[in-house]
């Protein structure tokens, strides 16, 4: 393993610290904790707080800031954080409009930030939460843990972030976080496999002209392995699988994400974008927002996936609405 | 002097800190690579927070639970946390236990279990080591069986148990995305947890 570290186990820290260190003005490190909160803090708002296992940077403390997230919680890598760090999260900032939090499809992720919703209840904190379940590369049923959340998360924190921004009540935040929830959908695919720093060696093992399609964000295995072929064939399958859920359809307004798992160049991204834009017009649907970049990455998988988002007139407010953050900026 | 408690929560460490590589290469086969790493940072944890010389039973195992639950993270850390915390309930303030006890013991960890993870029997879960394990420990009890005899028996149903697992599809957690995929792998917690009993069994018999 060639890593660009120091230590095994303070990776998380010296990260936070990094973070910290580089945008004081969005974000602040509650002490001893892996959690970061906005640096102005979150008074008079309801409060967005996610999190989850470290390794998907710049999720999610990247989106801590105006128009999105109020708090980051962070695991070990790839590990859900624990209740108590969630709990203090909660705590720190909860603004006295009560706490939305959002949570990515993952057993541990949901047991861990329902312990801490339960704790935070306790003591008469107002906590709602949403799970997002947007990778249609699992099959979404009773026999699966359900559906993964990735890459879609970001629209949360960007709509429901802007709803709580412009003063709206826990309900209508997680209202929004809901209907993002029932629009969005993605897929993905890897490469190469990542790297944990503490397991030392990749997650999974490709041969040289093998690539991973509908790979997790944490190297879980995808629904086939096939030989590589062109990104344009490879992002038709993407889609072919999305669309397949007849949720977007001619005339829609949509937004795109294609987003990188870490170790892509944004190159191959734009590339990527370049046929995905063309494939959605021949649908006819409208793309009304394209974001390309590193948005929820896999540590330094080599691969991308494709989010697209059904809108209507509310979502568009919220989508087009400022934010300001480490990873997200918008006027 | 260390209590007995201690003695086998330290041998319970050991097992896991010996096995964090085995564990973790079962968890990359069908998981996310992280079980062992995650339980052995856990669990050394566990060691430092604990007093050698506290004989409460039912305290040290709530302390051992809280300390997994704040450490572990992942789904092992709320599950083994909750299984800790709910034996130790059972036995507060106890420096010694009955099979009686023991029995409990298992029946409400398990029962915290099911209620973290919302599993069954047959999911490839560590249920499928634990269940038949308390099935059997509470026939071998009732037949008279003393508390080593009876986990001697338990132990070999949760052996079982792995064997099990890898004849069946993960329907929970992360290796329920690889649908059939996972047949043939056995589940990595149903082998932590028997590791836990197997140590426990081993440090009874002393």
């Amino acid at each position: 393993m060639k890593k660009l570290i120091n230590q095994v186990d303070d990776v998380v820290n010296e990260m936070l610290d990094g973070m910290t260190a580089a945008y004081p003005q969005y974000v602040k490190r509650l002490e001893g904790l892996e959690v970061l909160v906005r640096a102005g803090g979150s008074d008079g708002k309801v409060a967005l707080i996610s999190g989850g296992g470290s390794g998907h940077e710049p999720a999610h403390g990247g989106f801590v800031g105006k128009g999105m997230l109020d708090a980051a919680v962070a695991g070990a890598v790839f590990t859900s954080p624990t209740p108590d760090q969630v709990y203090e999260a909660i705590k720190a900032a909860n603004g006295g409009k009560g706490v939305l939090l959002v949570i990515k499809n993952y057993t541990g992720d949901v047991m861990n930030f329902e312990m801490a919703a339960d704790m935070a209840r306790d003591e008469g904190i107002e906590v709602e939460q949403v799970v997002i379940g947007d990778d249609v590369a699992v099959e979404n049923s009773t026999w699966t843990t359900g559906r993964r959340g990735i890459a879609g998360t970001i629209f949360i924190h960007k709509l429901a972030g802007a709803c709580a921004e412009a003063g709206g009540g826990l309900d209508d935040v997680k209202r929004i976080a809901e209907k993002v929830i029932e629009n969005v959908r993605s897929m993905g695919m890897a490469v190469d496999a990542c790297t944990v720093p503490a397991a030392g060696k990749p997650s999974f093992d490709l041969t040289e002209d093998e690539i991973e399609i509908g790979i997790g964000i944490h190297g879980e295995p995808g629904t086939h392995r096939e030989k590589i072929s062109t990104v344009d064939e490879i992002s038709d399958k993407l889609l072919g699988k999305i669309l397949d859920e007849g949720i977007y359809n001619s005339g829609d307004e949509i937004a795109v994400m294609v987003n990188g798992m870490g170790g892509t160049p944004l190159m191959e991204l734009l590339v990527a974008n370049n046929h995905i834009s063309k494939v959605l017009a021949d649908k006819g649907l409208k793309v009304y927002k394209t974001i390309v970049g590193n948005y929820m990455t896999s540590l330094d998988m080599e691969g991308y996936s494709i989010t697209l988002l059904k809108l209507d007139d509310e979502l568009k407010k919220y989508l087009d609405a400022p934010a300001d953050t480490p990873a997200f900026v918008q006027q | 002097m260390s209590s007995r408690i201690y003695d086998c929560i330290v041998k319970i460490n050991e097992t896991i800190q010996t096995n964090k590589d085995f564990l973790t290469d079962l968890d990359r086969e069908i998981g996310d690579a992280d079980h062992g790493v995650n339980m052995a940072r856990g669990f050394n944890a566990v060691i430092e927070k604990l007093n050698a010389d506290d004989a409460d039973i039912g305290g040290a195992l709530k302390k051992t639970g809280m300390t997994l639950l704040s450490t572990v993270g992942g789904a092992s850390g709320p599950l083994y946390g909750t299984a800790y915390m709910e034996a130790g309930k059972v036995v507060q303030g106890k420096t010694e236990i009955t099979k009686e006890d023991f029995g409990e013991m298992l029946r409400v960890a398990i029962e915290g279990i099911q209620k973290r993870g919302k599993a069954e029997k047959g999911e490839k879960t560590m249920l499928d080591s634990l269940l038949p394990a308390y099935d059997v420990y509470m026939e071998k009890i009732n037949g008279g069986e003393d508390l080593l005899g009876a986990l001697e028996a338990a132990c070999e149903e949760a052996e079982k148990g792995i064997e099990y697992t890898k004849t069946i599809r993960a329907t929970k957690g992360r290796a329920s995305y690889l649908g059939d995929r996972s047949i043939g792998h056995q589940d990595p917690g149903a082998t932590s947890a028997t590791l836990t009993l197997e140590t426990i069994r081993d440090f009874l018999k002393g």
